[in-house]
């Protein structure tokens, strides 16, 4: 028997009575997550899946974002038919700590001050997220995921799972991240915040009581990460040196189609982000580094994670977080006796291939979850 | 090179029941899906196809992209029973390695190669003068993956370089049950067309414990 759960899922509150500690060692007293369900949770709470969103996505996952009125961001992976199908997952993905899509962040208004917190907002990492998360899941009457899944970032949240609560996993999937950030991530990010701060209308982080928004900055700061999503062979077919009208402006407008491409794609993210998370959650992601956590060693993160199934998953031309990272995880996992499977994908689509229509993808997601679903009973 | 029957009820038979495997250019999965089913054990494979990959995930197995020459250091020391290696030690770029890979790995590695010296091989090329093709070595020589192909007494010969020890060994060929062999004697390299090695570091390996062979296990 099927019983449902906030199909459409919601915002659970958390008061000061159960804190979010951040390895910071600030709290926060006061939590919103906002989260998406997909499906029912079946009699015997065993079919959850919790899906961890990139840097800049959200808990619209497979349904119509509120915002752009678009689709959502994984239909590829969850829908009728799909290896996440809510026919047979409860399907979970939550907004993370320091976001804009209605969790607690730096632009929520604290209830202490009764303004926004800005700057005031503490630092966090992807343990806390994590650890949010795990409240979550908690406030659902969930114990054990069946699966934890992510890409990117979202991966990152899934190693940080498997390292703090391997208890609560019975499978872990991991698509195309790293088990900590490298310079070259540490620097793009670096670029991107400089440029929303740079940008006078970030007024040190106090543009909403001010009334403006740093636009330009955070259109920037998108336009650089945009890049490192695709790779140099998938730019090059899409635009070539292809112009956007007949001739050259012989001036700086956007001349070239791959110019008017990345405007667009800055343009469009103000209007659904804000810069301030953009600023938290590059943080969270440049302070990670789960080898460091645990004695600088990363077999070490998932010596408690031998129960799990681990399925890594990276791609062929992403140079955000290369194979080679992957291949350092699946070598920890199995140092650490892990059982780890790890397919390398071929796709010139770089890191977006994450979020786009990839056969291998689908097929190496769907044969795992199928096989851990029915050792583990699903129907 | 595909992988014969024999070569798998050979693997069978050596293999420990709930011992660790790790299958080394496991394919699709065919040989650590039936030793997970007739011997319990606990199995890892690793391969080079990404559709390979994407099938051993379909049937449940865990499975690592990669290749024998360049991933094998990803492995921890000593933690498999059994690395298995059938029919590749010829197409690796480096043998020598591989197989003190396969030694780290592992306490016991199962080796099988097809025999250069087999008569039928050594008849060929004296009498057409021309690269061997026969039924374990099917590709012209333009086109083969194995690029250190060798014989019974080489394979001995090398292992005793390298301080390995053969525990056993069996002649393969299709449509016909293993068979026993003693590598070393000259007889067995005209005879055997595939070749299988149990193999060991002295000191490293308790003695192993064999099954008597079986014949019934493909309902023959």
């Amino acid at each position: 028997m099927l019983q449902t759960i906030g199909a459409d899922g919601g915002v659970i509150r958390f008061g000061p009575d159960q804190p979010l500690r951040l390895v910071s060692g600030a709290r926060l007293n006061h939590l919103e997550i906002a989260y998406q369900t997909y499906g029912a949770l079946n009699a015997d709470r065993s079919n959850a899946v919790l899906i961890c969103h990139a840097l800049t996505g959200d808990q619209h996952v497979a349904s119509e974002h509120p915002v752009t009125g678009k689709p959502g961001w994984w239909t590829q992976v969850v829908g009728p038919g799909r290896p996440l199908d809510p026919a047979k997952h409860f399907i979970i993905c939550s907004n993370v700590v320091g976001g804009c899509m209605g969790t607690t962040g730096p632009s929520s208004i604290d209830p202490e001050t009764g303004r926004p917190y800005g700057l005031a907002f503490p630092v966090i990492t992807i343990p806390d997220m994590v650890r949010a998360q795990a409240m979550l899941v908690d406030a659902l009457g969930i114990e054990t995921l069946f699966a934890v899944v992510g890409g990117s970032m979202g991966g990152m949240q899934v190693l940080q799972w498997a390292a703090d609560y391997p208890e609560r996993l019975f499978s872990a999937v991991c698509i195309a991240a790293a088990p900590r950030h490298s310079a070259q991530n540490i620097a793009f990010h670096e670029v991107g915040r400089q440029a929303i701060m740079a940008d006078p209308d970030w007024r040190d982080g106090d543009y909403a009581l001010q009334g403006v928004r740093p636009e330009k900055g955070l259109a920037v700061a998108r336009m650089a990460a945009h890049i490192t999503y695709l790779s140099e062979p998938a730019l090059q077919r899409k635009f070539g040196r292809e112009l956007q009208r007949d001739g050259l402006s012989w001036g700086f407008d956007a001349d070239f189609q791959v110019e008017s491409y990345l405007r667009h794609q800055g343009a469009s993210f103000v209007d659904r982000f804000d810069a301030n998370s953009y600023l938290y959650i590059t943080r969270a992601l440049d302070y990670f580094d789960l080898a460091e956590a645990h004695g600088g060693v990363l077999a070490n993160a998932f010596a408690r994670a031998r129960g799990v199934r681990f399925c890594v998953l990276s791609f062929t031309s992403d140079w955000l977080y290369p194979t080679v990272e992957s291949r350092s995880i699946v070598r920890a996992l199995n140092a650490a006796g892990c059982r780890a499977s790890f397919v390398e994908i071929e796709t010139d689509k770089g890191h977006d291939a994450i979020f786009l229509d990839e056969p291998v993808l689908r097929t190496a997601l769907t044969g795992f979850l199928e096989a851990g679903g029915q050792v583990r009973g699903l129907k | 090179m595909s992988r014969s029957r024999e070569d798998f009820r050979e693997i069978l038979r050596l293999v420990r029941p709930g011992s660790r495997v790790l299958d080394i250019g496991c394919g699709e999965g065919a040989l650590l899906d039936l030793l997970a089913r007739e011997k319990d054990v606990d199995g890892r494979g690793l391969e080079i196809s990404p559709a390979g990959v994407a099938a051993c995930l379909a049937r449940g197995l865990a499975v690592v992209q990669g290749d024998a020459d360049r991933d094998l250091a990803d492995f921890p020391t000593r933690g498999f029973d059994y690395a298995i290696l059938s029919q590749t030690l010829q197409a690796v770029r480096e043998p020598r390695t591989v197989l003190n890979e396969l030694l780290r790995i592992a306490e016991r590695a199962i080796v099988s190669v097809p025999n250069f010296g087999h008569w039928r091989v050594r008849l060929a090329l004296l009498a057409t003068g021309r690269m061997p093709m026969t039924g374990v070595l099917a590709e012209p020589w333009w086109s083969t993956p194995n690029i250190h192909l060798c014989t019974v007494r080489d394979l001995t010969a090398l292992c005793d370089d390298l301080g390995i020890r053969i525990e056993a060994a069996s002649a393969l060929a299709d449509g016909r049950p293993a068979r026993p062999i003693d590598p070393s004697r000259e007889v067995e390299n005209w005879r055997a067309e595939q070749a299988l090695f149990l193999l060991s570091r002295p000191g490293q390996a308790a003695p192993a414990e064999v099954a008597p062979p079986t014949d019934d296990l493909f309902g023959r």
